[in-house]
């Protein structure tokens, strides 16, 4: 190469001066780096409760997942009722929560509403989302359990050796918890089942139109069926949701270290015992929480990698509809 | 016309009729679902409702100018928990937006299909899915334990695992909206990959970038799980020491809204008001930035 003199165009073109190669090399590792560090965040997360449950892993090993005393003074330690909450309330949660959400995803991708209407109830159901939890938490105290007491009364009265109304509700108890946790994975269901929704081709849609299908018809024999599979999707990721969600369940479960059937005794789950306990929690309960979070942590991802699955097979599955 | 009388009375007629059943089915359903549909939203406008009445009960400036009451008393306000959110979220923020976005970058920019940029990406998706509280475990095992205290650091340490994800997938989504022939027409003018994502892609991308990174405060700001045990609460004023208790809206909520006192309750409900009153503010701001007619 010959001198800069020699080359009259050097204002205009030129090589990368030495800061602009070294900067560029830099800033390409750096984002490497930066990347791999949200794998190494993922990877540490799940390290650190490893690390600090293992004492208590070795020292309780399956027993607890089966026992149901949780003493720290006695240094016993079950989760049980806690396991059995979890699903107890999210079941009943999954159940409203799967109804009313795939209901209001039809309500909003087939055509009920005009579009303008459409897009404020969509713009609702995402504040609903945007709330923070403990003001639900806040909200279930006050409201909902007042107003819930009196039809429970009346049931526990009327039905007293009926499983589900055998207790009274004495305030926080399954069932306001149950109503709470559903409003507040609706939103989840709704987002995404309507996204499964709308990813049905509008041929098939229309070709039942065209052969006299009545708008119901068009939804229960081609929309809910083609788009089963990323309902199923939606409903699992909200359960995801569901066994994670804590403020509104510590607040409104009872805390309460026991499992019954009745909707109206105070239970307690997984997330709601780590929430309760962990702030005035000694060396060795510490242990034990640790290992009640690794369970959960187990039980989320689990749940959370299948409906991610299911949703990418649901859509890939439409694919040739197209 | 014999025709039309025989097909009518098979109920299959042309003309709309409420007494063919399943003209009537359909009707019956529609209205069903759009009354379940509203019943579906019932809870929020009671919330709103009940926050506007109960948490306006108290609305004035000396309820952000002091300190929390003690049990009991009367008088006090909110603002050591509002000043201490404000704090728990710029450490947070502090922490997880440069990595969120220079993972982001590398996910659009460097390695968009390679193998890593795949577990970039399922590791991200696992975090927004992971339950908040996880976070906070995480936080108490990482800096509670070592530092030997509940800290303010901690709790901005547990925040910010949630809001990495969040910033990071929408950055990407955000950078990889950028039309490609901008890319090409920088590199084409001699610009190195580091200055054409520097000054091209980025400011291009940052409404997007913006807005996922207002989703996520509003995320954290609500979030209460995480800084039950890892910033735990304070009766006084943030003093700048990041190795103590700080306060937070979340968990007043949380603490007074189990205390025996009413005038304490009240305070929790004030202190909701100001804290969804910010959430949707961000969400707004979110939507706003995102609407905005593109120039390009």
């Amino acid at each position: 190469m010959s001198s800069a003199a020699a080359r009259p165009h050097t204002q205009v073109a030129r090589p990368p001066t030495g800061w602009q190669t070294g900067s560029n090399v830099v800033f390409r590792w750096l984002t490497h780096a930066f990347g791999g560090a949200v794998v190494v965040l993922l990877a540490g997360i799940v390290f650190e409760v490893m690390r600090h449950a293992s004492g208590a892993m070795s020292k309780y090993g399956a027993g607890f997942v089966s026992g149901s005393t949780w003493d720290a003074n006695r240094g016993e330690f079950g989760i049980l009722p806690e396991i059995a909450g979890t699903l107890y309330t999210s079941f009943w949660a999954l159940l409203l929560a799967g109804f009313l959400g795939i209901t209001l995803a039809l309500v909003l991708s087939q055509g009920f509403l005009h579009r303008r209407y459409e897009v404020v109830m969509k713009n609702i159901v995402e504040l609903l989302a945007a709330i923070p939890s403990v003001v639900y938490g806040l909200w279930g105290i006050f409201v909902l359990v007042p107003l819930l007491r009196a039809p429970a009364g009346w049931l526990n009265d009327h039905f007293p050796n009926f499983p589900l109304f055998s207790t009274r509700l004495s305030g926080p108890g399954i069932l306001p918890a149950s109503l709470v946790l559903a409003i507040m994975i609706l939103p989840t269901v709704t987002a995404v089942s309507r996204e499964a929704m709308a990813a049905v081709p509008p041929r098939l849609a229309a070709a039942a139109y065209g052969l006299g299908a009545t708008r119901w018809e068009v939804i229960f024999r081609v929309t809910l069926p083609t788009s089963a599979g990323g309902i199923f999707g939606a409903l699992v990721l909200g359960l995801g949701r569901a066994f994670g969600e804590t403020m509104a369940l510590a607040m409104l479960a009872g805390n309460a270290q026991n499992f019954s059937w009745s909707l109206f005794s105070p239970g307690n789950t997984l997330a709601a015992l780590l929430a309760n306990h962990f702030p005035e929690a000694g060396e060795f309960e510490v242990g034990a929480l640790m290992y009640a979070a690794l369970v959960l942590l187990i039980i989320t991802l689990a749940v959370n990698v299948l409906g991610s699955l299911i949703m990418l097979r649901a859509t890939a599955g439409l694919k040739g509809l197209r | 016309m014999p025709r039309a009388a025989a097909s009518r009375s098979q109920g299959a007629g042309l003309e709309f009729s409420l007494g063919n059943s399943r003209t009537l089915l359909d009707r019956v359903l529609t209205v069903l679902a759009i009354g379940f549909s509203l019943c579906a939203l019932l809870p929020l406008f009671s919330v709103l409702y009940m926050l506007l009445v109960r948490g306006g009960e108290l609305l004035s400036p000396s309820l952000f100018t002091e300190l929390t009451p003690g049990a009991g008393m009367e008088g006090g306000g909110i603002g050591n928990a509002v000043l201490g959110t404000l704090v728990v979220v710029v450490i947070a923020s502090v922490l997880s937006l440069p990595l969120g976005l220079l993972a982001a970058i590398y996910l659009a920019e460097y390695a968009s299909e390679s193998k890593l940029a795949t577990l970039v990406r399922f590791a991200g998706k696992v975090l927004t899915g992971m339950p908040s509280i996880l976070a906070g475990v995480f936080a108490y095992a990482l800096v509670v334990v070592t530092m030997g205290s509940f800290s303010a650091l901690a709790g901005g340490v547990a925040m910010s695992v949630l809001m990495v994800p969040t910033v990071m997938l929408t950055a990407e989504q955000a950078l990889r909206a950028v039309p490609e022939k901008m890319r090409m027409a920088a590199l084409g003018m001699g610009a190195t990959r580091t200055e054409t994502t520097l000054r091209v892609v980025l400011p291009t991308a940052l409404p997007g970038i913006l807005t996922g990174v207002m989703l996520a405060l509003a995320r954290a700001a609500g979030e209460t799980a995480p800084l039950l045990f890892t910033a735990l609460f304070s009766d006084y004023w943030f003093e700048g020491k990041l190795g103590s208790p700080v306060a937070s809206l979340a968990v007043l909520i949380y603490n007074f809204s189990g205390s025996p006192f009413p005038h304490l309750v009240k305070l929790a409900w004030a202190a909701s008001l100001i804290l969804v009153f910010l959430v949707l503010v961000l969400n707004v701001g979110a939507q706003l930035i995102i609407r905005r007619p593109k120039e390009i």
